[in-house]
């Protein structure tokens, strides 16, 4: 890589002030053209309002954004479209009943007919080799798909600097290792990319280098090839990390969560179904779930909790008694609480408060209802314990959930449902979108509860995840679930066998050896 | 049947389905935006009697109908500010509107009660509609064409237009048209106008042309029927052309039944059957689930921009 040229983005000292929160402190770093530049911090540290500022969509109060050498002032989207700078949101900004081309054509700001179109997207798909039916509806399209219309789109106006918010927190891992090779591609043609992601190992594997961010301000650059995950996970936080303590060599209880002979018929036309699922967890023991997305883990999920109750009772067991038939509440007042992977909407009500939220689950474990009337400050009691407990960062029980980071709602739920101690948790991406201090948290909370006697389901896509808090591990693929096995005796090569000839991990693994070699 | 009996009654059913059209389209556009206004009926009847007393006064029924579409405009920015602008319920602040609508047209059309105005004629000179079936092509008042000519129009505009593009994508994911850079605003107040214009000229068609004399509420809740054609046409247009005439035609029926002194069953429940089909028809459609998703995602949903 040259110096030649100018920077291709430099920030300086750019500072933004919410009322009551200073977003950005006197915020400065460069990425040079044609560089992987990650940019970290834990939730809230102020990523994102930074690359907003940078997309024109939030405005600086103080200090500079220089373009190529130039001072800019970026007053919308447009203008940064215009400059030459790209963006793909977490969030999509899709729409579902149209097709793909109809989606690219409203993000483009140049009319072009829509033959003249779909030539340049399929020349855009054949430089990258993408693959993508531009006549296709958006609602048929799987989540990989979509973030491909949004690359797509960006890369339609030949962006310079694009700059990625989170791109593979729902992605599978080929379709991780697809998007890679597309952003390698991008940068060996002279675009820089700004990468926010917390997948540490991720950004290992990809960038050149990256900027640190904690409380708004920059804390420190570094070569993410050079560091561990866990080294730039300690400079986010800003401390040492906690590992995970367990107990060591601990004998299990009984059975307290049996799944026998589960086979449910797929819904929908995306839905994969379960053949003929057994297993079982003891008192204590933590079992992790590993596959792909898809494979089944939602309707696993379903069946586990009681939303879709299960024809033959006898297939979920708690205790010994059948529960398959039993709806979610009579399940959970037998003690099977179970914290689905969406936040938002699922697992708590954006539009309640946390003591509301509360209430939802724990009301009869926590004798928060008398006479079918809700004991308010009952509520408000456990609400204030959890948060406290968990370390959430709210203003307090009255706080909306809605108005919580992702982090801090997943560390409330998780938290709510702790705190009950059930007998049975079960528990899908349980640090999906959360920081690394945030997500140790949760996993230490898990492990203390199965040491409290506890069994625990963990279904997680995060292997690294799996591999550092379960006891036992069973894959699920393609509806069908491994035996168990003892975490000490299967090797992630086993593993990823099992996930069904995805080698995400492997694939991972060889190219940063290949970059260390060319580094060399 | 006589020849010229099957062409007074297509001619009837032409009649009934016209206003329904006029009124359905402008709703369409403006579901399509995500905006639910059931507000038709009194914007109907502002129209209506803006229509009437303007071409009472002037004696030009171009005036008549170009006020007519103002002042429903006018109605419909009532509904607009409040629901767009200021986020209220737009089920509630339709509601509202039809009642304001009733009342106000009741208000100034109580000094016309009674009077008659020369009906809004055919358009084209009377010696082209001698003929029976000439007359089914040339024998109709400007808005049977105007009703015709917009349906093409709405429907090329929502499929073949960037501009129709832009309303769909207000209308399915108002945020993610917003952060791409439209003004969701914008978009929903220019749809929501132009239901407003339809509903003013769908009045007229009452006022001006069906009976051209003023009576309190002449449109007889036939706003709420043409709401129930935008669910059943499942938002689009051509499907809306076919549900107005077949709506008129149920209506049509139940003239020519009284008027051939059908007495099976009582006049009133022929007077009812459009009714009866608009509710049977949302029942039916609403038991179906994929016309749910055929319904706009936002529709309905007040837009507040985030940061």
């Amino acid at each position: 890589m040259t110096d030649a040229s100018a920077d291709r983005l430099e920030l300086r000292n750019v500072t933004k002030a919410f009322p009551g929160v200073l977003a950005n402190d006197r915020v400065s770093f460069r990425v040079r053209p044609g560089e992987l530049h990650a940019l970290l911090g834990e939730n809230g540290a102020g990523k994102s309002t930074l690359v907003k500022m940078i997309y024109g969509v939030q405005h600086p109060d103080d200090g500079e954004i220089v373009v190529d050498g130039t001072p800019v002032r970026i007053a919308s989207p447009r203008a940064a479209r215009a400059m030459g700078i790209g963006m793909v949101f977490q969030h999509f900004s899709l729409f579902e009943p149209m097709t793909v081309l109809e989606n690219i054509a409203l993000g483009l700001d140049e009319r072009l007919s829509a033959s003249a179109l779909e030539g340049r997207i399929r020349a855009v798909l054949a430089r990258y080799g993408l693959s993508l039916d531009p006549h296709r509806t958006v609602s048929t399209l799987s989540v990989g798909e979509r973030q491909r219309i949004e690359i797509v789109r960006a890369l339609l106006l030949e962006p310079r600097l694009l700059i990625m918010d989170e791109p593979t927190s729902v992605l599978t891992p080929q379709e991780v290792a697809q998007l890679f090779e597309t952003l390698r591609a991008l940068a060996a043609g002279g675009c820089s990319v700004l990468y926010i992601s917390h997948k540490l190992h991720e950004i290992r594997v990809l960038c050149d280098a990256a900027t640190i961010m904690r409380g708004g301000k920059v804390v420190g650059t570094c070569v993410p090839a050079q560091e561990t995950p866990r080294s730039m996970a300690e400079m986010m936080i800003g401390g040492s990390l906690k590992d995970v303590r367990k107990a060591a060599a601990k004998g299990f209880g009984p059975e307290k969560l049996v799944v026998d002979r589960l086979t449910l018929a797929g819904g929908g036309d995306f839905d994969v179904a379960l053949r003929d699922v057994s297993f079982s967890v003891r008192a204590g023991e933590i079992l992790g779930i590993a596959g792909v997305a898809g494979n089944g883990q939602n309707e696993l999920m379903l069946a586990l909790s009681g939303e879709t109750p299960v024809a033959n009772a006898g297939a979920v067991r708690l205790d010994g008694a059948p529960v398959g038939t039993l709806p979610i509440a009579r399940r959970r007042r037998r003690g099977l609480a179970a914290v689905p992977e969406e936040r938002n909407g699922h697992a708590a009500v954006p539009g309640f408060t946390l003591a509301e939220n509360a209430v939802l689950t724990a009301r009869y474990r926590k004798g928060m209802v008398r006479h079918g009337v809700i004991l308010g400050a009952v509520a408000r009691g456990y609400a204030e314990e959890v948060i406290a407990r968990f370390g959430v960062r709210a203003t307090g029980p009255q706080a909306m959930a809605g108005a919580l980071s992702g982090g801090n709602l997943q560390k409330f739920i998780m938290g709510r449902e702790v705190l009950q101690v059930p007998e049975v948790l079960v528990v899908s991406q349980p640090t999906w979108g959360v920081d690394a201090g945030a997500a140790a948290a949760i996993h230490q909370a898990l492990v203390d509860l199965a040491a409290r006697g506890s069994a625990i389901v963990v279904v997680s896509q995060d292997l690294d995840e799996l591999l550092a808090i379960s006891d036992s591990l069973a894959v699920i693929n393609e509806g069908r679930l491994s035996p168990k096995r003892s975490v000490g005796e299967i090797s992630r090569d086993e593993i990823g066998l099992l996930m069904g000839g995805v080698h995400g991990e492997h694939a991972g693994g060889e190219n940063a050896a290949e970059r260390e070699a060319e580094r060399a | 049947m006589t020849e010229a009996m099957a062409v007074s009654i297509l001619m009837t059913v032409i009649g009934a389905a016209t206003p329904l059209l006029l009124a359905a389209l402008g709703e369409l556009v403006a579901e399509k935006s995500g905006v639910l206004n059931l507000g038709i009926e009194g914007m109907m009847l502002v129209g209506a009697v803006t229509g009437f007393a303007v071409t009472s006064s002037t004696g030009m029924h171009l005036l008549g109908l170009l006020a007519a579409m103002a002042a429903a405009v006018g109605a419909s920015m009532i509904f607009g500010v409040l629901t767009i602008s200021l986020a209220s319920n737009q089920v509630a602040t339709g509601l509202a509107l039809t009642i304001f609508g009733i009342g106000l047209s009741s208000m100034i059309g109580e000094s016309f009660v009674g009077l008659t105005i020369a009906p809004l004629g055919p358009v084209f000179p009377a010696a082209l509609a001698e003929d029976p079936l000439l007359r089914l092509v040339f024998g109709h008042s400007i808005l049977v064409y105007v009703s015709l000519v917009m349906t093409a129009a709405v429907a090329w505009f929502l499929t073949r237009s960037r501009g129709g593009l832009i309303l769909r994508a207000v209308g399915e994911n108002d945020h993610s048209a917003h952060s791409i850079g439209y003004s969701v605003t914008t978009v929903r107040y220019a749809a929501v106008a132009f239901g407003g214009a339809m509903a003013g000229l769908a009045g007229c068609y009452y006022s001006m042309v069906q009976t051209p004399m003023w009576a309190d509420e002449l449109t007889a809740g036939r706003g709420w029927i043409a709401l129930a054609l935008v669910v059943f046409s499942a938002w689009r247009p051509w499907r809306l052309l076919a549900g107005a005439y077949l709506f008129g035609a149920v209506m049509t029926f139940e003239l020519h039944a009284k008027a051939a002194g059908l007495n099976i069953v009582p006049p009133e429940f022929l007077a009812a059957l459009p009714y009866l089909a608009t509710i049977l028809v949302l029942a039916l459609i609403s038991s179906r689930r994929s016309v749910g998703s055929a319904a706009p995602a936002c529709l309905g949903q007040p837009f507040r921009p985030s940061t």
